[in-house]
């Protein structure tokens, strides 16, 4: 599983820094970071969560 | 509810697009209508009071899923046709087109319309919910207008910004004292007038429309100071009722929307709310509350479906809402639940700047945090405010 973030869609709004703190960070120049892109099994759960609630659809999730 | 009943959704945009989303992906295999009063499939509003009048955007790229992307939902898609009544003790829904549909679970997704003039209708005057009125409002863009706007809130000053972007002079009228006070309170209310000032907006606060100018066709409104603003294009924002006179006669308690307990369920049998519709008790802020925002949308379908499939044992619902809005070049985002007199405290930047964050508090807890062009505290700060965290910290 890997994931893809569509960076001319990506607003810095940060929900998925709340729903998947493992994967996703906003810093300091406003911009967000992938914290690792081919996340383990285990934090599906939170990926597709921060998939859901990202308010532009800017990520994604390739097999 | 009986696992194979038919559950319906009644609603779609996305409040009632998540919902059916969400009783699939978490296990619910019976029959599901989602029925909708607009012809159009669901759509994401945020876009229409901004990319999609400035022309950035092409409106077709505001449909959340292409025609074939309902498939995988297996449902059955009633588009163009509004609900008009409920039959509780018969458990049947009455649509427009005079069918029935009976239901063993009920999600009312029906969220708002906008708040309109009282008088005659002119043409020129225009709402913007839907993208129907997106649409004719950029085509009205489109030829130059001079534009008045009715009402300081989110979308009137998106709009506001929207035409400031296209070059169009804009007077924004608001009969309050200082836009945004109740949600941002007073002081970044003013801040955020103080944005559209510096952009060119003529912004009049505390000051009504006392009539709008024109035969059939707007020319202008008079104010109530006795001042007058020529305008062709007249955009009215002020505010949003929820669509509840269809349940009218139902028996649900109603007011100001659905009322629903702490797990989004109503006051009848396996029939919850979300969205615009839904008024609720939030426990985080002890207070019932109905929010009228993107994430908060997201969230209180998931929950509603939930307490529908799995019952009363479930979480109760306490979200801390936030927003965004975008007015020229500042990313404004808040997160929480702030009253006007809320006490400050700022920890970046400075207010008068491009770039900061804000905190308020209320007795010592902290109730709100409100970014310009700081996405990386915003939400931090909102998790502090889901774990009740002490104000000023």
């Amino acid at each position: 599983m890997k994931i893809v973030v569509d960076f001319d869609l990506c607003q810095s709004h940060g929900l998925c820094t709340q729903a998947a703190p493992e994967l996703f960070e906003i810093r300091d120049d406003g911009f967000l970071y992938i914290l690792n892109e081919t996340p383990p099994e285990a934090l599906r759960g939170k990926l597709e969560k921060a998939v859901r609630e990202c308010p532009t659809a800017a990520i994604s999730i390739e097999e | 509810m009986n696992p194979d009943d038919r559950v319906v959704v009644v609603g779609a945009s996305l409040a009632g697009l998540r919902a059916v989303e969400a009783l699939r992906r978490d296990g619910f295999a019976g029959p599901l209508t989602l029925v909708g009063a607009e012809s159009h499939r669901p759509y994401d509003r945020p876009p229409l009071s901004k990319q999609v009048l400035t022309g950035d955007w092409d409106d077709s790229r505001v449909f959340f899923r292409q025609k074939d992307g309902y498939d995988a939902l297996d449902l059955e898609l009633r588009l163009g046709c509004p609900a008009v009544a409920l039959d509780a003790s018969a458990r049947e829904l009455h649509l427009a087109d005079g069918a029935r549909l009976a239901y063993g679970g009920l999600v009312i997704a029906t969220g708002g319309a906008p708040r309109t003039l009282p008088g005659p209708s002119l043409s020129g005057v225009h709402v913007l919910r839907s993208l129907d009125d997106a649409r004719a409002v950029r085509q009205a863009l489109l030829q130059r207008p001079r534009v008045a706007i009715v009402g300081a809130g989110f979308i009137g000053l998106e709009v506001a910004a929207a035409c400031r972007k296209l070059g169009l002079s804009v007077t924004v009228v608001e009969t309050l004292p200082v836009p945004l006070a109740g949600v941002l309170g007073r002081r970044l209310g003013e801040r955020v007038a103080e944005l559209h000032r510096e952009a060119g907006v003529d912004l009049r606060c505390g000051v009504a429309v006392a009539a709008l100018r024109g035969e059939s066709r707007v020319t202008g409104l008079a104010l109530s100071d006795g001042s007058e603003v020529a305008a062709e294009l007249v955009v009215v924002g002020i505010g949003v009722r929820p669509c509840t006179e269809w349940l009218e006669s139902s028996g649900l308690a109603l007011d100001n929307g659905v009322l629903c307990d702490e797990r989004c369920a109503a006051s009848l049998p396996d029939v919850v709310a979300a969205g615009d519709v839904a008024r609720w008790h939030n426990p985080l802020f002890g207070e019932t509350m109905r929010v009228e925002h993107w994430t908060h949308t997201v969230e209180q379908a998931n929950a509603a479906v939930a307490r529908l499939l799995r019952g009363p044992g479930v979480e109760p619902f306490a979200p801390v809402p936030y927003f965004w809005s975008d007015q020229y070049d500042v990313k404004l985002q808040f997160a929480g639940r702030v009253r006007a007199d809320d006490d400050l405290h700022v920890v970046v930047g400075q207010l008068s700047d491009r770039k900061f964050v804000v905190l308020y508090g209320r007795a010592g807890r902290l109730t709100g945090v409100l970014g310009f062009n700081a996405p990386a505290q915003v939400m931090q700060f909102r998790r502090k405010i889901a774990e009740r965290a002490p104000f000023p910290g």
